[in-house]
């Protein structure tokens, strides 16, 4: 059930020590300190915690938009590197963002976004992978040529996913990708998100501070609180409600508390 | 209800666009007594615009249409914003979403708070503070005298949070109206502003006006519920017995929702039918 | 308002450009740019200003077809006539040559001097600007200290001495105000960029492999220039005043080219008996300030995201 940290087994994505700061001199400021975790290939990963407890500075770590770390980040065995992605870990590694408001270029139609990755990635079939990409995330070839704010919440959380999913990867960093729609889009946006990892045999590494949404999606479950993983422990443990840290516990009854 | 403290009828708010009048609360009436009245929908269902319009802070060009809106004996139709400004604080006061942008960042806690005071009633400076003071302790605010002394970027969210419900709460105003008040918070601080917000309106025996998205949070914390779809009421019901809603709608967003101690292997997604929106309003009165 | 009551919209080109749902890449940009210029249009002091801009373009282009005199003629015998003067409208000048011709003259050299000041100070800017912005660290540092620099000297005495190093005429006038002109605009350049930097959508393009340039030219360029074009739109009066300011300290346009700030100039000796010799290029250079002015006030409107969002 728990998941041992054996140093010696790798997984899709290992991280050992890791520790990440913002600011420097007196300012600096500890993001995250010393977090080990390992996400199987194929798995489901949720790392869960309020605000300000580093969850998403994890995953912005792993896909390099954070450089002040230190620690090992290996992805599929391989170390990487402190500053900086190849173009190689950009088609296994794709992220997707909590604000779907915020992660769409507002001046970009769907086109071009999806065109522009596909460009940079080197495809060239670009034309029919468009219609592809925006069929498996199910919006039809009527979106292509519009603006974000031509989209709902919804429809632009699909176009950021289709995004992702153009360079094929096998590994997508979901930093909490739903919790800026309603509830019934959630819904559309968490079993889309369902269908395709089984489709694709995709690894999740998600982030959120919704334990129903967490422990709708993930499998395996880590505790975060101030930068510290407190907790790890599988969906089951957590669906009976046995945790054993005394946070894990209160989040579990703050959450229940409030559908009760 | 022998105690109304606001009736609404056929409110309408209107927003002129480009492309003809965008309707964005059409033809709801409610009416609210000493209860907790909660005000359910999806963005963009009218919800928050339902609870600016009663205080009239719909902003220009958007306007406000109704057959009758009434608070305590005063019509908010014919009221000027003269009227309104006194209306608002000591008649109703409104909770938003982030307590960091309601509270003013360049004026510690206690500045606010006696200004709030000050401007609704004669009281002098000593009174406004042993008040403030009071308030804070009611919204279980720990060490009341340091906090005053804070800066808003000083505080936690929902200690802020806590703190605009004090400053809200000091002019006892008979109507609460507290739009998504803790959205913007950790889930384990929620249950706590939630818990605080509940108790003080109970004991001053208010009106509370509930807005959220949550389903779930508002059945906890209110008495009625009113859903809200496209600018209209779609069904009301009473908060224990929302579980039991009948409307499409009510029971789609109800099993959306990732329930952790019943997993399903897929969630319910909710098909919306063009006739909801047609229907008309249920009355909430 | 007008365009909903229509029942049965047939398929017209309005419809197809006010679409939510566009079906080709054209028709998408079309599209964006139909809802600006409606925007535009709402704006009744903004189409004013666009209207004078139209109408100083057409003077410009048709100054031969319009001008009743040839504008370099001078005639001693008709010298100094107050405006309404037969044949010449708005008068003549000491040397007898005909305001309204010189007028219309003047506007090429207005209207030259502005695009290519426009053309080059923002552009400059932006490319400082948005690298600085986007680059930060001791790059940053350099840029900005390097701004600081121009930003540190009063403008007009800057150009005087770009113009005096160059030497005096119409390009160098330009070349000089475009020198000085381009601070502000790498400093707004580099505020939007610092904003546009950490937003999601660039770090989105970043994890697909995007280097720095791409990112900066085509992810950071067209948001940055919608404030640009605000801001030079609202600058082009001061350009033009500080173009004849040159002109008038006789640094900017030689005589006897009909530059509207060396036709005040030499206006200035007879201001006291003759004012309309001096006045009327001012009114000219006054309504072609006002004009940019109220354009750029539009703009802003239109395009300024903050503003119109609804």
């Amino acid at each position: 059930m728990a998941n041992e940290m054996n140093a010696d087994r790798t997984g899709a994505i290992d991280i050992h020590d890791l520790h990440v700061w913002f600011g420097v001199g007196a300012a600096r400021n500890m993001a995250v300190k010393g977090v080990n975790l390992t996400v199987d290939a194929g798995q489901s990963y949720g790392l869960v915690g309020e605000s300000g407890s580093g969850k998403s500075t994890v995953l912005r770590a792993i896909a390099g938009l954070v450089e002040s770390w230190d620690g090992t980040i290996a992805v599929g065995g391989e170390t990487l590197k402190q500053r900086g992605r190849s173009k190689a870990f950009y088609k296994t590694v794709q992220m997707v963002f909590q604000d779907p408001y915020a992660s769409l270029h507002p001046r970009h139609t769907v086109d071009r976004v999806l065109g522009e990755t596909l460009q940079l990635h080197g495809f060239s079939d670009i034309d029919a992978r468009i219609a592809r990409l925006l069929d498996s995330v199910g919006l039809g070839g009527g979106f292509r040529f519009r603006y974000p704010h031509q989209l709902s919440g919804g429809q632009r959380q699909r176009v950021a996913i289709a995004r992702a999913l153009a360079p094929e990867p096998r590994i997508l960093l979901l930093d909490e990708p739903t919790s800026a729609l309603d509830v019934s889009v959630q819904a559309e946006i968490l079993n889309l998100l369902s269908d395709l990892r089984s489709e694709m045999g995709l690894t999740y590494l998600m982030v959120s501070h919704d334990l129903g949404v967490v422990g709708h999606m993930c499998e395996q479950i880590a505790v975060m609180q101030q930068g510290e993983i407190v907790e790890e422990l599988g969906v089951a443990e957590m669906r009976r409600l046995q945790a054993n840290h005394p946070y894990t516990q209160h989040l579990l009854d703050s959450s229940l508390g409030a559908i009760r | 209800m022998s105690d109304t403290l606001l009736d609404v009828e056929n409110l309408w708010v209107k927003f002129p666009t480009r492309n003809g009048i965008f309707d964005a609360v059409r033809g709801i009436s409610f009416s609210l007594g000493r209860e907790r009245l909660g005000i359910v929908g999806e963005s963009g269902s009218g919800k928050s615009m339902t609870g600016r319009a009663v205080l009239k802070l719909i902003r220009k060009p958007g306007f406000v249409e109704a057959d009758r809106m009434v608070m305590g004996g005063t019509d908010l139709l014919t009221a000027t914003e003269k009227d309104m400004r006194a209306i608002r604080g000591r008649h109703a006061a409104m909770i938003m979403q982030d307590p960091k942008f309601s509270l003013n960042p360049v004026m510690t806690v206690e500045q606010q708070m006696v200004e709030a005071l000050t401007t609704h009633e004669k009281v002098s400076k000593r009174e406004a503070r042993t008040r403030a003071l009071e308030m804070l302790d009611a919204v279980a605010i720990r060490e009341p005298e340091r906090v005053l002394k804070l800066y808003p970027h000083e505080v936690s969210g929902g200690m802020g949070q806590r703190i605009m419900i004090a400053m809200m709460l000091i002019p006892d105003p008979e109507i609460l109206i507290a739009d998504e008040p803790t959205s913007a918070l950790d889930v384990s601080v929620q249950l706590q502003v939630l818990e605080i917000m509940d108790k003080l309106v109970k004991d001053r025996g208010m009106g509370l006006i509930f807005i959220s998205h949550d389903l779930n949070l508002v059945a906890n914390f209110c008495d009625r519920v009113a859903v809200m779809y496209a600018g209209r009421i779609v069904e009301v019901c009473e908060a224990g017995k929302l579980h039991e809603a009948q409307h499409p709608y009510t029971r789609g967003l109800l099993n959306a929702v990732p329930d952790l101690e019943h997993p399903r292997e897929r969630l319910e997604v909710l098909e919306r039918d063009p006739a909801w929106r047609e229907t008309p309003s249920v009355s909430a009165r | 308002m007008t365009e909903l009551p229509n029942p049965q919209p047939k398929p017209g080109w309005r419809e197809w450009l006010l679409t939510d749902a566009p079906a080709s890449r054209g028709q998408a940009r079309a599209a964006a740019w139909y809802a600006g210029w409606l925007a535009l249009r709402g704006n009744t002091l903004a189409m004013f200003g666009l209207l004078v801009l139209l109408f100083l373009i057409l003077c410009a282009l048709f100054a031969p077809l319009l001008a009743s005199q040839d504008p370099f003629v001078q005639d001693l015998g008709a010298r100094l006539l107050p405006p309404g003067s037969e044949g010449y409208i708005f008068g003549t000048d000491s040397l007898g040559r005909d305001i309204y011709s010189r007028l219309l003259y003047g506007a090429r050299i207005s209207l030259y001097i502005v695009a290519l000041v426009a053309l080059v100070a923002p552009l400059l800017g932006l490319i400082i600007g948005t690298i600085a912005g986007y680059a930060g660290g001791w790059v940053d540092v350099v840029l900005m200290r390097f701004t600081d620099i121009f930003l540190a000297f009063p403008r007009l005495i800057l150009a005087l001495a770009f113009v005096a190093a160059l030497g005096a005429g119409i390009e160098n006038a330009v070349l000089a105000i475009s020198l000085t002109a381009w601070p502000p605009y790498a400093r707004i350049a580099r505020a939007e960029t610092l904003t546009i930097r950490n937003s999601d959508y660039i770090h989105a393009i970043r994890l697909q492999g995007a280097g720095p340039v791409r990112i900066i030219t085509r992810h950071v360029w067209p948001l940055c220039i919608s404030s640009l074009v605000i801001r030079v739109t609202l600058d082009m009066a001061g350009i033009i005043l500080t173009a004849a300011g040159l002109g008038f300290l006789g640094l900017g346009a030689q005589p006897p080219s009909p530059e509207w700030g060396a036709m005040v100039s030499e206006g200035r000796k007879y201001i006291l008996d003759h004012w309309w010799v001096a006045t009327i290029p001012g009114l000219a250079i006054f309504a072609i300030s006002l004009a940019f002015n109220l354009l750029g006030d539009g703009l802003r409107d239109v395009l300024d995201p903050k503003e119109s969002k609804s």
